[in-house]
């Protein structure tokens, strides 16, 4: 681009200029009065509410209580997902039939918002813990489905024609030649999912939940308690951060053990 | 597979599902009315809504209202996405300054700016169209950087050898070399911004569809609730078709966009 890069140093040293920007508009803002001090503080009151907050209670529990309760619920939407997903998306990439059948329903489905399922969601499973296990799996099922589905749709045909040749059944054709073809694909559907279903579950707690972190921010905005309501975004961000972290971490080290990176 | 086989299949599995629906609700009633409406209660929904109006208007209205937050707050991220990422991605030491503060507000998904947004403005329309614009604005910028990064150094060379002016630079090279990634950044960030709209209707708006799924959740209305999550989808297929449409529009002369 326009001339050479950067070195190191001056990388570094615009970094810190423009965080230091963001960080003296922000404390000025709020210091001055000219955004009232309730409504934007600063960002030491943030970090001191933090730090308050893993040990204070707030709506009901301390912060590391909320993202607990949180990490339940996600992890069984999660799951669910996964579970129905992926082994659905094989089944789709190896029956023609079922392929026909299921592929317009969810290309129409594909354009409601996840977040839409929210009415029925607490309808069919109330708000406690089944209601935002399905608003996650509404956001996380799409893509395990969908890669799972591409995966076994472009496992190489010699693979499958030598298994025919060998006279494998249907059952045995998916665990052990689509499956394992699939896996890079599944992978990387797997980490897609995790951050739609990270942000449904933002979503769903603050609608339709009496816990987690999404309620606690809810309840703070309620108390027009903008430290608390920020607290819970970075909860949120690093949370989702290390969510993507570990899987980013564990898709590398599933594609070096299959050799497909050296 | 072959264009007319999916056609014809979808046709069959919608008379398949509509049957399916009739069977289960009307014929046998194996699923209650409490839970899932059937055909009828639904149809009854959909005319109440559009004729007698439903949660404070008529589908029409609250529709409109939806999309025109959606159009506003995509609008303005596009606005300010396209540029800034024009920039980063055109100047090393802005990208140097950038990347740190962008790097803290990324994870942060777009739904948890609801709750500040509503603390900031209200429930009104602003604190719609700022949820929406952080949504939107993301993968504008992140797409619109990567298309810059993908222009071939002679191009760039062979224009500042011929002395052309900046701005003629950034229309003229820039922005058509960045255009099929701003295209890919704009669908990802339509699809976002309807997510957000929705949500943040649902924690709490006037007018609008997620008002529909609100009052209809809180009312225990089932049919309504369908007639709100189809208008969801229906919005959200509508805008997309739109967006693809301008896209071969604009990018007519490239391969690519084709395919």
């Amino acid at each position: 681009m326009s001339g050479r890069p950067l070195s190191l140093g001056e990388t570094i040293a615009w970094g810190l200029a423009g965080l230091i920007l963001f960080l003296g508009i922000w404390t000025t803002l709020s210091i001055s009065g000219l955004v009232p001090r309730q409504f934007l503080p600063t960002p030491l009151g943030v970090i001191t509410r933090f730090v308050q907050l893993l040990t204070t209670p707030f709506a009901g529990a301390t912060l590391p209580q909320h993202l607990a309760s949180s990490f339940q619920r996600y992890l069984s939407g999660m799951m669910l997902a996964a579970l129905v997903g992926v082994p659905l998306g094989l089944l789709m990439g190896w029956f023609r039939l079922l392929d026909d059948i299921l592929s317009p329903i969810f290309e129409g489905l594909r354009f409601i918002a996840p977040i839409a399922w929210v009415p029925f969601a607490a309808l069919w499973f109330g708000t406690g813990i089944g209601g935002p296990v399905m608003i996650i799996f509404a956001g996380a099922f799409p893509p395990c489905l969908i890669n799972a589905y591409r995966g076994a749709r472009f496992v190489d045909p010699r693979l499958i024609e030598a298994s025919q040749m060998l006279g494998t059944g249907h059952l045995r054709t998916i665990l052990e030649v689509l499956l394992p073809a699939s896996i890079p694909s599944i992978v990387a559907g797997l980490r897609v999912a995790a951050g739609l279903g990270w942000q449904s579950l933002v979503g769903a707690e603050l609608i339709v939940a009496a816990a987690g972190v999404g309620f606690m921010m809810v309840q703070a905005q309620a108390n027009v308690s903008t430290p608390t309501v920020m607290t819970g975004m970075i909860a949120i961000g690093i949370a989702g951060m290390l969510i993507d972290v570990l899987l980013r971490y564990g898709e590398a080290l599933i594609l070096r053990r299959r050799g497909l990176v050296v | 597979m072959s264009g007319h086989r999916r056609i014809w299949a979808g046709w069959a599995t919608l008379a398949g599902l509509v049957l399916f629906w009739f069977g289960l609700t009307t014929w046998t009633g194996i699923v209650s009315a409490g839970r899932f409406p059937s055909p009828a209660a639904f149809w009854l929904s959909l005319v109440q809504i559009m004729t007698r109006g439903y949660a404070g208007g008529q589908l029409v209205t609250h529709a409109w209202h939806s999309l025109e937050l959606v159009a506003m707050g995509f609008l303005v991220a596009i606005a300010t996405g396209v540029p800034l990422g024009l920039w980063i991605g055109w100047s090393r030491r802005a990208e140097a300054a950038i990347n740190p503060v962008f790097l803290i507000i990324r994870p942060i998904p777009p739904l948890a700016w609801i709750p500040l947004a509503i603390l900031w403005l209200g429930l009104g329309d602003a604190a719609k169209i700022m949820v929406i614009w952080f949504a939107a604005f993301v993968p504008s910028v992140i797409n619109t950087f990567s298309g810059v990064r993908t222009i071939e150094r002679p191009v760039i060379e062979a224009a500042q050898m011929l002395g052309t002016p900046l701005w003629r630079f950034v229309i003229e090279i820039l922005s058509p070399a960045a255009a099929p990634m701003i295209f890919t950044g704009m669908r990802l960030s339509l699809q976002a911004a309807w997510t957000t709209l929705v949500a943040a209707e649902l924690v709490g708006a006037l007018v609008g569809v997620g008002v529909v799924l609100n009052v209809a959740q809180q009312d225990i209305y089932p049919g309504m609730i369908l007639v709100g999550m189809l208008t969801v989808g229906v919005l959200g297929f509508a805008t997309t078709w739109l967006l693809s449409r301008v896209e071969h529009r604009v990018l007519a002369w490239n391969v690519a966009a084709k395919d």
